[in-house]
C-alpha cells in the first residue's frame, strides 16, 4: 500500500514561506495532478515527497513510514524530470538498468527486467543509443522507462511534457495515461497546464501561492470551482467573471443589465451582497448556437468585437458591463466583427463568487 | 552578382589575412622551442657559430650522454634526481591541487554559504599575484619550519599556486551539469557521494584532466621559487638544475638545451595524450566559468 499522506507540510527558503502547511492524502494507485501557476509550491510539495528538498515543518509518510528524514534512495519513489536527467554518458539499457545496478541487483535479472520495460514503452530498438541521439519524445519514454523499471511504490512526474512540441505532448500524454492503467502505481503529477490536470488526473490538487486552494476529481473542480482563482485557472479559455450586486432575487450587473440569480444558488445569497458572475464561454452563445437551448437562461445583446472561427465553432470577444466577455458559437457560422448578436447565458451552468473573499457562494 | 563575388574575394583575402597572422605568431612563438630542440643535437661550436647554423651539420646524441654521465666527456649533474625530484614534486601537487580543486569546485558549484562570492573573488585574486612576490616571506617562513630544500615545500607552494586554477575550471564544468542529474542518480537508489561518483564525476572528468595538466605543467615548468626554495640534489627539480650549466665564465649551452629537451618532451607528451579533453575542457568549462 502507497498511500502518500502530507499533514501541515511547510516549506520555508529562509524567511520566505513557500508552502504554508499543506494537508493531503493520495489514495493507494491514485493518480493525483498538482496544477497551479508557477511559484504556486506545487514542485517544491513534489520535491518534499521525493525527499529532494528539506521539510521545514509537518509530516509526510509514504504508506505507514514517516519519510522526513528518509533520503531519496530509501523512500521507493521514482521520478520524472522535467528535464528527464537522462544520464549523458550511459545508453539507454545502462540508463534503465542505473537504478537496478545500485540496488545490487542480478545481471540477469537487470536484463530480464530493462528488457520489458522497454517493450512496454517501445525503446527496444533504441537501448544501445546515448541520450544525445534521441528524439525529446524518446528521452522522454527513456526517463519514464528508468522510472518503472525499478517498480517503485509512488512515480512522482515534476512538469515532464512541459518541453515538448504540442503534438508530441498530447501523444506522451495519452502514454502516460495508459501507462497508469497498465502499472498501477500511486503517482503525483506536477503540471501547470490545466489540460494535462484535467485529462490526467483520478483527483486535482489546484495550488495558489503555496497553499491548497481546491482538490477534487477533474469535473468537480470544472463543474463546481471553490474561487475565482480556480475557475480561471482550470478551463480553456477562461471562465468569465464580471462584478455584480444581488438585488431583490437578481443578478445586476456594473451597467444595470440585470439576470435572474441560479436557481441552484438562490440560497446562498441575500440582497445587497457583492458577488462576481462567473460564466464559462461555452455556456454564452448566440441564440441558436449554443451548447443547450433549455434550461433556465437570460438573454442579453452584445456586440461581437472579434471572432476567431476554429472550424465547427467560434470563440467570439465581446463586451458586457463594460468588461470583454468571452463567448462562443457552435456551429459553421462567421460572425463579422461589429455584428450584433442576441446572446444566451445558461444560467444553469453560471456560478457566483463572493465579491470579497473570491470563493463561491455555496457553502460547499 | 559582382557584389556577391566581391564580398567572396574580400572574405578570401581576409581569410589569407588572418592565416598570414597566425603563421607568423606560431611561428615567433616555436622558433625558440626550436632552436633549443635543434641544439640539443650539435655540438657547442656549432651553437655559437657566427653566422648561425640552422640545421645542424653533423647531428650527435653526445650532449645526451654527456649529462647522463654515458660519454667519456661527464659533466657532473645529476639529471636523474633532478628528474625524479621534478616527477615526484609536480606529480604530488598536482593530486593535491586536484582533490581540493574538486571538492572546492563541487562546493562552489553546488552549495550556497556565507561568504562565496568573497572567498571565490579572493581565491581569483589570490591567482593573479605573482609567485615571485611572495618567495621571500615564504622563504622566511619555511626556513623557519624547517622546510626549505625539501620536497615537501616545494609541494605546499605548488598545491597553493594550483589550487585557484583547479577551483575555477572544475567549479565551471559541475556548473554545467545539472542539478537534477545528481538528484535523479539520488532517487534512483544512489547516496549523495555515489551519485558524484558515478554520475557527476565522468561527466567533469575532460574538465578535471585538463585542470590536473594545467596544475602538472605549471608545476614541472615552474623555476623562479624553485630557484629560491630548493638547492640540494634532493630537492633541485629540472628547471633549477639547467642553471648547473653555468659556471663562472662559461655556459653549456649543449648540455643545457639537451636538459631543456628533457623536460619539454614529458609535458609534449602529457599534452598530447590529453589534448581532447584539454581543449573540451577549456571551452567547455571556462565560457560560463
Amino acid at each position: 500500500m502507497a498511500e502518500i499522506t502530507l499533514e501541515k507540510v511547510v516549506k520555508k527558503y529562509g524567511a520566505v514561506n513557500v508552502v504554508h502547511g499543506i494537508d493531503l492524502t493520495i489514495a493507494h494507485e491514485e493518480f493525483v495532478v498538482l496544477v497551479g501557476p508557477s511559484g504556486c509550491g506545487k514542485s517544491t510539495t513534489l520535491r518534499m515527497i521525493a525527499g529532494l528538498e528539506d521539510i521545514s515543518g509537518g509530516i509526510v509518510r509514504i504508506g505507514e513510514r514517516v519519510v522526513n528524514d528518509l533520503p531519496p534512495r530509501k523512500r521507493n519513489i521514482s521520478m520524472v524530470f522535467q528535464n528527464y536527467a537522462l544520464y549523458p554518458h550511459m545508453n539507454v539499457r545502462e540508463n534503465l538498468g542505473f537504478g537496478l545496478k545500485i540496488a545490487g541487483e542480478a545481471p540477469d535479472s537487470i536484463t530480464k527486467r530493462v528488457d520489458e520495460a522497454a517493450d512496454i514503452l517501445g525503446l527496444t530498438p533504441l537501448l544501445d543509443r546515448t541520450p544525445a541521439e534521441l528524439s525529446g519524445g524518446q528521452r522522454q519514454r527513456v526517463a519514464m522507462g528508468r522510472a518503472i523499471v525499478r517498480r517503485p511504490e509512488v512515480f512522482l512526474f515534476d512538469e515532464p511534457l512541459s518541453n515538448l512540441d504540442a503534438k508530441l505532448r498530447g501523444q506522451m500524454r495519452a502514454e502516460i495515461k495508459k501507462l497508469h492503467q497498465k502499472v498501477r502505481t500511486t503517482v503525483v503529477y506536477v503540471t501547470h497546464d490545466q489540460v494535462e490536470a484535467m485529462t490526467l488526473a483520478d483527483r486535482i490538487v489546484v495550488m495558489k501561492d503555496g497553499r491548497i486552494e481546491q482538490v477534487g476529481t477533474p469535473m468537480e473542480v470544472f463543474n463546481h470551482p471553490r474561487s475565482t482563482f480556480v475557475a480561471t485557472f482550470i478551463g480553456s479559455p477562461p471562465m468569465n467573471l464580471l462584478p455584480a450586486t444581488i438585488d431583490g432575487g437578481a443578478v445586476r450587473l456594473a451597467d444595470g443589465t440585470v439576470v435572474p440569480v441560479p436557481e441552484r444558488l438562490r440560497a446562498f445569497t441575500r440582497d445587497g451582497q457583492k458577488v462576481t458572475l462567473g460564466i464559462r464561454p461555452d455556456d454564452i452563445s448566440p441564440v441558436g448556437h449554443g451548447l443547450s437551448q433549455d434550461g433556465p437562461g437570460a438573454e442579453v445583446g452584445m456586440v461581437a468585437e472579434l471572432a476567431e472561427p476554429l472550424g465547427m465553432e467560434s470563440l467570439i470577444y465581446t463586451r458586457l458591463a463594460g468588461q470583454e466577455v468571452l463567448a462562443k458559437l457552435y456551429g459553421p457560422r462567421i460572425v463579422q466583427p461589429g455584428e450584433a448578436l442576441i446572446f444566451r447565458m445558461a444560467l444553469d451552468r453560471a456560478h457566483l463568487f463572493d465579491a470579497e473573499t473570491g470563493l463561491s457562494v455555496r457553502a460547499d | 552578382m559582382s557584389a556577391v563575388v566581391e564580398s567572396q574575394t574580400s572574405k578570401q583575402v581576409k581569410r589569407a589575412g588572418l592565416t598570414a597572422l597566425a603563421f607568423l605568431l606560431m611561428v615567433v612563438m616555436c622558433v625558440p622551442g626550436l632552436w633549443v630542440v635543434l641544439s640539443a643535437f650539435r655540438p657547442n661550436g656549432e651553437i655559437l657559430a657566427k653566422p648561425p647554423v640552422w640545421v645542424p651539420e653533423n647531428p650527435t646524441f653526445d650532449n645526451f650522454r654527456k649529462i647522463f654521465g654515458l660519454g667519456t666527456d661527464q659533466v657532473a649533474i645529476p639529471v636523474g634526481s633532478y628528474f625524479m625530484n621534478s616527477l615526484i614534486i609536480a606529480l604530488t601537487s598536482t593530486l593535491i591541487a586536484l582533490a581540493i580543486g574538486m571538492a572546492g569546485g563541487y562546493a562552489f558549484a553546488r552549495y550556497r554559504f556565507r561568504g562565496k562570492g568573497g572567498i571565490f573573488l579572493g581565491l581569483m585574486l589570490f591567482r593573479a599575484v605573482p609567485g615571485i612576490a611572495l618567495s621571500l616571506p615564504v622563504f622566511i617562513i619555511w626556513s623557519k619550519l624547517g622546510i626549505i630544500d625539501t620536497k615537501l615545500g616545494l609541494i605546499i607552494v605548488y598545491v597553493s599556486l594550483n589550487v585557484p586554477f583547479t577551483i575555477w575550471l572544475i567549479d565551471g564544468f559541475f556548473r554545467q551539469i545539472p542539478l537534477s542529474l545528481s538528484e535523479a542518480a539520488q532517487v534512483d537508489g544512489c547516496t549523495r557521494w555515489q551519485a558524484f561518483w558515478k554520475i557527476e564525476f565522468p561527466l567533469a572528468r575532460s574538465g578535471i584532466a585538463a585542470a590536473g595538466v594545467f596544475a602538472f605543467l605549471t608545476s614541472w615548468n615552474e623555476f623562479a621559487l624553485a630557484s629560491q626554495l630548493t638547492r640540494s640534489t634532493t630537492s633541485k627539480t629540472l628547471p633549477v638544475g639547467l642553471l648547473d650549466f653555468t659556471a663562472q665564465f662559461t655556459i653549456d649551452w649543449a648540455g643545457m638545451c639537451a636538459m631543456a629537451v628533457i623536460i619539454i618532451v614529458p609535458a609534449l607528451i602529457l599534452t598530447f595524450l590529453v589534448q581532447k579533453h584539454l581543449i573540451a575542457g577549456l571551452t567547455f568549462g571556462g565560457v560560463k566559468g
